[in-house]
């Protein structure tokens, strides 16, 4: 406990770096996730074919992507833009599927009534489509954001420094009490986040709460 | 320089593939590390899994299991070696905090497919199987479980890729397997091993994936998995022809029915 004190300085500048790579690849991912949602849910063939290549990205293992991805993109190795891409790529694998079944799940009588009132395909997706999707996409973001935490905290092991540096260098010290700091400092910013994005869906869809 | 070269140049070199370095040695390890923990998690985690969304009691498991599952694998890694490692004197001190570790992370996956598979079991079947006087262990055994492989199989794709990956990452406590060219790659600055082992995970691990989605595809019952429009078109056929052949029978029964019932 001491020891945390002593170091919280340390601890929240690796917390807000630990928070920037796991969070912006949050926002890629959603931001490329949605339109291929959109595209899955267009064509059973594009479902089946954007699902399995998505599903590929994600079984491969977060060590090896850090890894292949600098050769593969010319970076060098300790760019944190490497772990960046390598979350993003794991959240686009994630969410695609959750927003295809998210727009999937709005109900038809529902789309049939935006077409009646004139909505262009894009607009009725805009204003129809994908906020009704929000409940079920939230959920896909809180799934990947947790995960995304657990993962950066991985990419320590090839020097790239956020929470994660607590339990290589605990480790390599023999000293438990760093390492347990870096857990526990891992799980409250899963929580923050998982609170965040949970928040920002209840803003999003106030018709939810409305109780007859 | 890392180049297509020099990472082929790796796996054409014959000094890579023999000895207790050499690649089918590291991956029959991590093969052996991934099939042990499989194991261990699948024997804790059906019998719990199915006897929760059997019973519908103590769901608290799932939900906690599945809370687990934030906890940072590494972290979790170092904290168990840390705990368990000098409880053990032998070799064992590397990797039986390794496999427990893979094996609680092998746990929630597994156990939360169990038992959203189970749930998700159409109420109306699991009442019919008990209509039809099928005592708790057979509704469980011959209509529950059958109906649950679908999520059950998806828990078990996530579990194995987890496990494969994690077994990956214990490389850096001294386990064995493939993560070894990841680390000692790091650690002698041997770049070009790391990227060919990175590429010998991530094929396993894709491999992996394969055989489990082709073993999805063997073991679901082709009624629940409604495979293909095949089976759905064959049914409806079956079903169109049998009320062909009802119709045709009341027709038969009802020209016949004077007949056979004059020696009544």
């Amino acid at each position: 406990m001491t020891w945390a004190l002593d170091h919280l300085d340390e601890i929240f500048s690796l917390a807000g770096q630990h928070a920037w790579l796991a969070g912006l690849p949050l926002l890629i991912g959603l931001v490329i996730s949605i339109p291929l949602g959109w595209l899955a849910t267009r064509k059973a063939s594009l479902r089946t074919g954007l699902l399995t290549v998505t599903g590929l990205l994600y079984t491969i293992p977060s060590l090896a992507l850090f890894i292949l991805l600098p050769p593969l993109l010319g970076t060098k190795v300790l760019d944190p833009v490497n772990v960046i891409i390598a979350m993003s790529i794991y959240t686009i694998a994630l969410l695609t599927r959750t927003v295809a079944d998210g727009l999937a799940a709005v109900d038809t009588s529902t789309r049939q009534a935006a077409v009646a009132m004139g909505y262009s395909t894009f607009g009725r997706f805009r204003a129809v489509d994908l906020p009704l999707a929000i409940p079920v996409v939230a959920a896909g973001l809180r799934v990947a954001a947790v995960s995304n935490v657990s993962i950066v905290s991985v990419a320590s092991l090839i020097g790239i420094s956020q929470l994660g540096y607590f339990l290589t260098d605990g480790y390599a010290r023999s000293f438990p009490t760093e390492v347990w700091v870096g857990i526990i400092a891992c799980l409250l910013l899963a929580l923050v986040f998982d609170l965040v994005i949970q928040l920002l869906a209840r803003v999003l869809t106030p018709w939810t709460r409305v109780t007859a | 320089m890392i180049t297509f070269a020099t990472v082929w140049a790796w796996f054409t070199d014959p000094a890579n593939w023999q000895g207790s370095d050499g690649v089918p040695t590291r991956t029959l390890q991590h093969l052996e590390y991934t099939f042990i923990t499989l194991a261990l998690a699948l024997a804790v985690a059906v019998p719990v899994g199915a006897w929760v969304g059997h019973s519908g009691r103590m769901r608290w498991l799932v939900t906690g299991a599945n809370a687990a599952r934030a906890i940072p694998t590494l972290g979790l890694l170092f904290a168990v070696s840390m705990l368990v490692s000098p409880l053990f004197t032998s070799g064992l001190a590397f990797t039986v905090p390794s496999i427990a570790v893979l094996v609680l992370l092998a746990i929630p996956p597994l156990l939360s497919g169990t038992y959203a598979g189970i749930e998700s079991v159409d109420p109306a079947a699991r009442d019919a199987a008990r209509g039809m006087g099928m005592s708790g262990w057979e509704v469980l055994t011959g209509v529950e479980l059958p109906c649950a492989m679908p999520l059950f199989l998806s828990g078990l794709r996530s579990a194995t890729l987890q496990v494969i990956a994690t077994a990956t990452i214990a490389a850096s406590i001294s386990l064995g397997g493939l993560g070894r060219y990841l680390i000692d790659g790091l650690a002698s600055q041997d770049y070009v091993q790391m990227v060919a082992g990175s590429i010998l995970v991530a094929l396993l691990a894709l491999v992996a994936d394969l055989v489990l989605a082709l073993l999805e595809r063997f073991a679901v019952s082709p009624g629940i998995s409604g495979r293909g429009q095949s089976v759905s078109r064959r049914r409806r056929l079956r079903l169109r022809r049998g009320r062909a052949r009802d119709t045709a029978a009341s027709v038969k029964n009802s020209t016949d029915a004077p007949l056979s019932a004059d020696p009544a």
